[in-house]
């Protein structure tokens, strides 16, 4: 048994310890709580519809989101808008349709099935509005980065002034926690940027928090289900375990009266 | 409590098994699959076998996981280049439990391969390679290149940038061969280049090889039934003697109990760190023109890379890794000692435990970049590796002055050595 709880620990210490070598060449990220981490991590749901607004109306202008539909917005584990704050949410937006019966494309108000509607009709027009950069689509862009969550926290509130020695090209940025630095995107956020509906002080930290809280959500729309679901499938393995354990020696005791 | 004992020993010759059953009988005439399974539950197993031993019930457990999961994910996967990465975050996000499937899976494949570490370090320990069981051991390297062949294809699947990047590298490792080379990477491609025609053969191949291993698994137990299992104190044993038990009820509840232990690790990675185990920029669509800052391979594969890189020489470097692989396969014949239990060889235990450490430091600069401190590492690490199989087992197998041997695992042996309480294992008795 002892033997069995050592290979466990020192499994479990390597296997996390491999995976964190990757990340430890990195610069320390600002920390803060996150309402979503943890056996019972729940995501923030005032924290996740405000974050919406900080994407719609910042992000929204050059990143997409191609992977959401707006009814996610009101599915459970989510920012929860009623579906009818959901449905209002699509139809604010044009899509584009057809062909109808005369092979002909249109616009109508979008519907809660329609996907996110993307800011550019390409990556090519996304490249030429910006600089020659691409704006990464933001659907999983939490996953995709290796600080996750942390990382694009620090990167929001990452911005200043050039060190002496630095030359920065036209429409490059200093970035503190950014590869390299330099960053094709303007600082995004600022203090009071948007004005958030239930009376929220919008400040830089805050709308990072915000967004980034809703970036992990789109990343992981199940995160919610997934760790209600953990917790049970441990437990009941944990209660199955020492019920065969218990059921071995028994069994075993036969054996043992012969050694 | 002993009727039941005397049950277990009668019930455990199976050669004049015959059903109770009118219909057993008949069935059992035409097809003995009931003999079979009379075989599988009576077989006669040591009773002094430890928890290392439990790997192979959880390896079973493994491939079948990652045959379900992968049939399923396969309903909903698309295997095109245009179409993968989106078909991926589809089963993410809007299949039923979709998340969940795609996370054992890919999980799975690491467990998979946690398990089949600890299966193989245990074979070395415990010297289960040994004559007779050469056979079983070649079929598990056979195995465990299949295994390695399907993760690299599976984890081309996503089309990611690791993905992409990761196909590009391994496969421009056939160009290294003199005059052909090109032009089997270029038949490998399906083109010119790491593109659809590469994808789709690889999600053919994917799926084709866990059935390959499921096949491969018959012949390993059924290879394994022929002389029995080896066991911590490495002697044969007569079967079946007091030294065994039948396989159930005894050995299918200790793997049951392990399993649980294993399948608790397993959920959670699952269900708290689904994604810990694999790099952030496989969640990058694959783009041709943008090559990652660093192309690592999954952490299963990183002590074969490391020793790829290790060499200047790309050709050279191939072989090197091949070599280390298929090294394996002759190590029966490597290993002169005719004393299978590392508990009786005082000096290979020490050399085994630096053959552990040399592995895993080969592991770990494997994730680094191959440059300074860390390329010397991983040279040294490589010839450590050679030297040990090539050099240090033939000669030790000669010089090694080896502890007495018991006779049988219930009789303690005579001349009572210190490592006589290690000899008998702890764990048979399940404290």
């Amino acid at each position: 048994m002892k033997n069995l709880f050592k290979l466990f620990s020192i499994i479990i210490i390597i296997l996390v310890s491999n995976s964190y070598s990757f990340a430890a060449e990195k610069a320390e990220y600002l920390k803060t709580d996150w309402s979503f981490k943890g056996l019972f991590g729940k995501f923030d749901r005032a924290s996740l519809q405000r974050g919406y607004q900080v994407y719609t109306e910042v992000c929204a202008s050059c990143h997409s989101m191609k992977y959401l539909s707006y009814r996610n917005l009101a599915e459970p584990g989510g920012p929860e808008f009623s579906e009818a704050q959901a449905k209002a949410i699509a139809a604010s937006f044009e899509v584009t349709d057809g062909p109808n019966s005369d092979g002909e494309m249109f616009t109508r108000p979008g519907k809660l099935s329609d996907k996110f509607v993307m800011p550019y009709d390409n990556v090519k027009a996304a490249q030429a509005a910006n600089g020659g950069a691409y704006p990464p689509d933001m659907s999983v862009l939490v996953k995709a980065r290796g600080g996750g969550v942390d990382y694009i926290y620090s990167l929001l509130q990452g911005y200043d002034e050039a060190p002496v020695g630095v030359t920065l090209d036209d429409g490059v940025y200093y970035n503190k926690y950014m590869y390299g630095n330099k960053i094709r995107m303007a600082a995004p956020l600022s203090d009071g940027l948007v004005e958030y509906g239930d009376g929220t002080n919008a400040t830089l930290e805050q709308m990072s928090k915000d967004v980034t809280t809703f970036l992990m959500w789109s990343a992981e729309p199940h995160l919610e289900a997934r760790h209600q679901m953990g917790f049970k499938a441990i437990v009941y393995l944990i209660i199955l375990t020492v019920l065969v354990y218990f059921s071995m020696k028994k069994i075993w005791s036969r054996v043992e009266s012969e050694v | 409590m002993q009727t039941q004992l005397k049950l277990d020993k009668e019930k455990m010759s199976d050669h004049d098994y015959r059903p109770k059953s009118k219909v057993g009988q008949w069935f059992n005439d035409r097809l003995p699959l009931l003999t079979l399974a009379n075989h599988l539950t009576d077989y006669p197993t040591p009773k002094n076998l430890n928890y290392w031993w439990t790997f192979g019930g959880i390896l079973t457990f493994c491939l079948i996981t990652q045959i379900v999961t992968g049939l399923t994910l396969a309903m909903h996967y698309i295997a095109h280049a245009d179409m993968a990465f989106e078909s991926v975050e589809h089963i993410m996000r809007d299949v039923n439990y979709g998340w969940l499937i795609r996370y054992i899976h890919a999980n799975g494949a690491s467990m998979f391969f946690l398990a089949v570490y600890i299966h193989i370090f245990r074979s070395l320990f415990y010297g289960s390679y040994k004559s007779p069981r050469e056979i079983i051991w070649i079929l598990g390297i056979i195995i465990y290149l299949l295994m390695m062949a399907a993760a690299f294809m599976g984890y081309v699947l996503p089309w990611g940038q690791m993905s992409f990047w990761g196909a590009t590298v391994i496969t421009n490792l056939f160009s290294a061969i003199p005059l052909v080379g090109e032009g089997i990477v270029t038949w490998l491609w399906g083109g010119y280049s790491v593109d659809n025609p590469t994808l789709t053969r690889f999600f053919t191949l994917h799926y084709l090889i866990p059935f390959l291993i499921l096949g491969l698994v018959v012949l390993h137990i059924w290879a394994l039934h022929v002389p029995g299992n080896n066991n911590p104190v490495g002697i044969d044993i007569k079967k079946p003697s007091k030294d065994t038990v039948p396989f159930h009820p005894y050995i299918v509840i200790k793997d049951g109990f392990a399993l649980l232990m294993f399948m608790i690790v397993f959920a959670f990675f699952v269900f708290y760190a689904p994604n810990i185990l694999g790099h952030a920029d496989n969640y990058i669509e694959a783009n041709p023109m943008v090559t990652p800052a660093h192309i690592v391979p999954e952490w299963y594969l990183l002590p074969f890379y490391a020793i790829l890189r290790s060499v200047p020489d790309k050709l050279l470097g191939v072989v090197a890794m091949l070599s280390a692989i298929l090294i394996l396969a002759v190590l029966p014949w490597l290993d002169t000692s005719k004393i299978r239990s590392a508990v009786f060889r005082p000096l290979y235990k020490q050399f085994y435990w630096i053959l552990v450490a040399d592995v895993l430091i080969l592991g770990y600069v494997g994730a680094m970049p191959a440059e300074g401190l860390y390329l010397l590492i991983a040279r040294v690490a490589t010839a450590y590796y050679f030297l040990h199989f090539l050099v240090i087992l033939p000669v030790l197998g000669f010089k090694e002055k080896t502890l007495p041997v018991p006779l049988s695992i219930t009789e303690p042996v005579l001349g009572g050595s210190p490592n006589l309480a290690a000899a008998r294992n702890k764990e048979s008795k399940i404290e």
